[in-house]
């Protein structure tokens, strides 16, 4: 909020503030793993009258990727909101917005009841929406209109289911909720509202449309912003209903969702390999790898879970430094037509490398952080026998090298450099480079994450498996 | 952490170091760079000796442990089998990189070139040292990637579409050897490396499943190997720069596709599994069919160094084919044949390398008399191909042999017409080469003439050739010798069948 | 029938309308207005089912609820209004075109 009143000091104030966040989230971290998950009641309420705090593993870890990610995003920001690039009235606006968005992220991981989650939500959406806006082009505007008409409408969807758990049950807190809950007609018809709410927002198949728009017309920061943490927030609230709150015995509706998601991986995929501008080619892998999430749905397991989960992280990570990368090559050449790269891309060792560690996170490779996370959905669905999700991980992975390649060959050609270039602030270039790297040793450190993913597990009554 | 743990860690950090650094050099910084290239060489040369002294000897374990996910851990491990493979590979790659400085002067990016040259040997030597499936999958995958822009390092579109080729094979490659292995850990719950294998508990409930993920395994495995008919990359891969087709051949990429087949039938499966699954038999006979294939297909080759690519496929199915035959004795020719194929064929490419980078020649109808122009280069070809087509006392001659008994001790008398039918066609598409450059008349001017003073070539060119020209006629006539490839063999051999 | 029920159905009804009007219209205008339509639809059956037993004293958390989903809604149009007049001054017009971009 300050960041209004003092136009001139933004930068620094904004730096600060995200240096003090990741030190909060360190502390809380170390509070987590310490002692158990948290709870903390504002103002001293309880539930189930008041608004509490709650953390645990899962929203731990969604808190550190997201300081991560923010703390990469809030350096990148300094170097692409200057003057020579933004008018100046439009960059001041970024950074209160930015504030704004990363406190709505850091409430709704911390939210312990469903209309706080409401609420979180909204404020999301609406800062996103906003940054969106702030590129100002027409395509801009247009996508960010139809973003925000989404974002309304899946937040009502969500608020009718909301308030029939309410009338049902009288309480709102998600443990609550989760002990009182018994299958009936109307826990049903809350449950389709609020589903139906969020997976439009996490752009499952089909209802992915607005998604490739909205994030490649978006400026790089807010695109890396909404690929790979916005999307996700509406999927970690609806993965905490439907692992807390929800009966979890419907198996039908679990393989609805794995279907869904198998066809988003392929679409996704394909779709990416035909675009011929690089940001869209981004956000439709982005489509493809919301896909794998959902793949944990019809399997069910204590592995699959953790498997999807782990790709949730990676991909935040890989896909903020691609989508840097991408708005580094547009910064320099101008433009992010792939088949005009050759003049561009390999005049830029850092951010091809950026942009090739990223990818082989997407692909799967080993040793990145998605490698571990395709390992562990791989393990379960041959452990469960559904051999059809093997096949559709796997064609996943190369069509994702498909894509990632037809990019990636461009770095490699011997073209003279095109003449109107313009400089890239070399942080913007480590920036990626460095979110790149970490989600590759993501990998490499995974049993820590792992670990963390067990405090206060949700998941607890399938840790069998 | 002990010492003999870091050991292993060592020998694959020190060439990814030494990549990063490079990657950072200005282009004109070429006295750092070949400085650091050769240390990191000649240190990785003194931990092998280092640790091949303490296996020998004291059978000591090298090993190096770190978790990486549920019950599964990153291990770099020194035994036998890998001492073998990395020696051979640090030994080339010492040759090689005297080799590439010599070719690559003055052309651009060569920053990017040697970066991603020492990043593929860490990624060969962590495939040598694996000591577990998910290791080895691990290094194998960074060998693919690795190895793309060292073909595509030319630029052109030709370059591009054989890198685009090569993705292909290899990407599909890694995904069967992904699920292959997965499956195997949800079946057998480890993947550790032991001699004769792990699984032996598992074949009567999980037949089925076994010789599956075998297939899925060998498949994979396979294309990096260039087993017919997965073997299409490889010929079109020759559009790489000369030093990078010698190390792909001889050490890096081929290479660790066999030698993940050693390690799959010896240390995952098990001979005797293996060959109780009846899976060896079969991959005996696709071996058998590459080599005769391979050599046909060479025999019809005019570009010098696609006729390389086609004896390639044939010559390193050689070691698949000893493997596969599940005796002792042909154990040690398939092993032997490792680092002998690897030192013989390397000679062939950095000699091709000559004759293009000296004189332009491409093509085997320009060879004519060139043997009086290159005398050196192409004496060196020449013991190389006589090794090839195993001539005794050469290289060659010392694998075959011992495929020949080892076929034979195990009553597989058809190896036996696969390796005469395919020495005769190796002399068939030798021969000729080495007749016109020795006995036919020089043409008037050679195609692109470079001069370089007074010897036939630069001297950087010249020594890698002579060398391994030289280690070719070594590790033949002293195969005997102890600490040659024939003994270390021999010993890996007794530890494999004798567990 | 009491008048409970019939508050939920008014409500049920208007979500149903408001969903059909932003799905049929290219208007932003009307789109806009639909949405919130469809909100005063949810906070209607929100308040009727804060009702739960007949006489009694309503429950307060539902009307809290509302408030904020109150507060919520009008940020949100006056956002979504202030980009219908940036789109109108940049592309012209205040529709939605099929595909944005290429």
């Amino acid at each position: 909020m300050l960041s209004f009143l003092l136009p001139q000091r933004v930068k620094l104030l904004g730096l600060l503030i995200a240096a003090g966040v990741v030190a909060a989230v360190a502390a809380l971290g170390w509070q987590v793993a310490e002692l158990g998950a948290q709870r903390y009641a504002i103002g001293g309420w309880g539930a189930p009258l008041g608004i509490d705090l709650y953390a645990d593993g899962l929203s731990l870890l969604m808190l550190m990727v997201n300081a991560v990610v923010c703390l990469g995003v809030s350096v990148y920001s300094t170097g692409y909101f200057n003057r020579a690039y933004f008018r100046r009235s439009r960059a001041i606006y970024f950074w209160p917005l930015w504030m704004f968005l990363w406190a709505a992220l850091n409430a709704l991981f911390l939210s312990s009841d469903i209309f706080n989650l409401y609420v979180t939500l909204e404020l999301l959406g609406l800062s996103a929406v906003a940054l969106v806006a702030l590129a100002g082009g027409a395509d801009a505007l247009t996508s960010a209109m139809r973003y925000l008409l989404i974002n309304l409408l899946g937040s009502l969807f969500y608020l009718l289911g909301v308030a029939l758990l309410y009338h049902r049950f009288g309480s709102l807190d998600i443990t609550i909720l989760s002990q009182h809950i018994e299958p009936s007609p109307a826990v049903w018809v809350a449950m389709g509202l609020m589903t139906s709410g969020l997976l439009l927002k996490t752009a499952l198949f089909p209802m992915h449309f607005w998604l490739p728009a909205a994030h490649a017309s978006a400026p790089a920061p807010v695109s890396a912003l909404l690929s790979a943490l916005v999307v996700k927030a509406s999927f970690y609230i609806f993965l905490r209903l439907w692992l807390e709150i929800f009966p979890v015995d419907s198996s039908v509706f679990g393989e609805l969702l794995g279907v869904l998601g198998a066809i988003a991986i392929f679409w996704g995929g394909v779709q990416a390999l035909r675009q011929t501008r690089l940001k869209m080619l981004i956000a439709y892998s982005t489509v493809a790898q919301l896909g794998y999430l959902f793949l944990a749905f019809p399997m069910a397991s204590y592995f699959a879970w953790k498997g999807a989960l782990f790709i949730l992280l990676s991909h935040a990570l890989a896909k903020t430094a691609m989508f840097m990368a991408a708005g580094n090559i547009l910064h320099f050449g101008g433009h992010d037509r792939i088949q005009d790269f050759d003049h561009v891309v390999q005049y830029q060792p850092l951010t091809s490398a950026a942009f090739a560690l990223a990818g082989i996170s997407i692909m799967g490779l080993p040793p990145s952080g998605g490698f571990i996370g395709k390992w562990l959905l791989l393990e379960a669905a041959i452990n469960s026998g559904q051999w059809w999700l093997v096949i559709i991980i796997i064609m996943g992975g190369l069509l994702a090298a498909a894509y990632i390649f037809k990019v990636i060959g461009y770095a490699f050609t011997q073209s003279r450099k095109s003449h109107q270039t313009r400089r890239v602030p070399i942080r913007m270039e480590w920036t990626a480079l460095i979110l790149a790297i970490a989600a590759i040793l993501l990998g490499l450190i995974a049993p820590w994450p792992l670990a963390i993913m067990d405090i206060g597990l949700p998941f607890s009554g399938e840790a069998a498996g | 952490m002990s010492l003999n743990a870091l050991l292993p860690l060592l020998m694959v950090l020190s060439s990814l170091l030494v990549g990063l650094i490079i990657f950072f050099l200005p282009e004109e910084r070429a006295g750092i760079r070949i400085a650091l290239n050769l240390a990191a060489a000649v240190l990785k040369l003194i931990l092998v000796g280092v640790m091949s002294w303490g296996v020998f000897f004291y059978g000591l374990e090298y090993e190096f442990r770190m978790p990486l996910l549920h019950s599964q851990e990153l291990i770099l491990h020194a035994d036998a089998l890998s001492i073998l493979f990395v020696t051979l590979s640090t030994i080339l790659w010492l040759v090689t990189t005297v080799y590439a400085i010599g070719y690559l002067e003055d052309s651009p990016h060569r920053s990017r070139f040697f970066g991603f040259f020492s990043l593929c040997v860490m990624a060969t030597v962590g495939v040598a040292m694996a000591g577990n499936m998910i290791t080895f999958l691990l290094f194998y995958e960074l060998l693919t990637l690795t190895t793309y822009p060292l073909i595509v390092h030319r630029g052109t579109e030709e370059a591009r579409r054989a890198g685009r080729t090569y993705l292909i094979y290899t990407m599909t490659g890694g995904v069967l050897i992904l699920t292959g292995t997965v499956w195997l850990h949800a079946i057998a719950g480890s993947l550790d490396f032991s001699y004769g294998g792990f699984v032996s508990d598992l074949v009567d409930e999980h037949r089925t499943a076994l010789i599956a993920i075998f297939v899925l395994l060998i498949a994979g495995l396979g294309v990096k190997a260039a087993l017919v008919p997965f073997h299409g990359w490889l010929p079109q891969a020759m559009i790489a720069p000369a030093p990078v087709s010698a190390l792909l051949h001889a050490v890096a990429v081929v290479k660790a596709g066999a030698f993940g087949i050693v390690r799959v039938v010896d240390d995952v499966y098990g001979v005797e599994v293996a060959a109780n699954l009846g899976v060896t038999g079969p991959l005996a006979v696709l071996a058998g069919v590459t080599i005769i294939y391979g050599s046909i297909r060479a025999l019809f080759q005019d570009d010098l160094k696609r006729r390389l690519a086609f004896s390639t496929i044939s010559q390193v199915s050689y070691i698949v084919l000893g493997i596969a035959i599940a005796g002792p004795l042909a154990t040690i020719g398939g092993l032997v044949h490792l680092v002998h194929q690897g030192v013989m064929k390397i000679t062939l490419f950095f000699c091709a390398g000559n004759l293009a980078e000296t004189l332009g020649i491409h093509k085997i109808s320009e060879m004519n008399g060139v043997g009086r122009r290159m005398p050196w280069t192409m004496t060196a070809f020449t013991i190389g191909a006589f090794g090839m087509i195993g001539v005794p006392p050469l290289a060659g001659f010392v694998s075959k042999w011992y495929l020949g008994l080892g076929a034979l001790e195990v009553g597989q008398e058809w190896v036996i017409y696969v390796l005469a039918g395919s020495s005769l066609l190796n002399a068939a598409y030798f021969l000729p080469i080495l007749y016109a450059a020795w006995f036919k008349l020089p043409t008037d001017s050679w195609p692109d003439e470079r001069a370089f003073g007074s010897g036939e070539t630069a001297w950087t060119l010249l020594l890698p050739a002579v060398i391994t020209a030289f280690l070719t006629l070594a590790v033949g006539l002293l195969a005997s010798m102890p600490f040659s490839p024939l003994h270390w063999a021999r010993f890996i051999t007794t530890l494999e069948y004798l567990p | 029938m009491n008048t409970l029920y019939l508050y939920t159905i008014v409500g049920v009804g208007l979500f149903t309308l408001g969903l059909y009007a932003l799905l049929i219209h290219s208007d932003l205008l009307r789109k806009i207005l639909a949405i919130n339509i469809m909100g005063s639809g949810v906070f209607l059956i929100l308040v009727a089912l804060a009702a739960r037993t007949q006489g009694a004293v309503p429950d307060p958390v539902p009307h809290a609820m509302v408030i904020t989903g109150i507060v919520v809604a009008v940020s949100a149009t006056a956002l979504a209004l202030a980009l219908v007049i940036r789109v109108r001054t940049k592309v012209g017009h205040a529709n939605l075109p099929e595909q944005s971009l290429e």
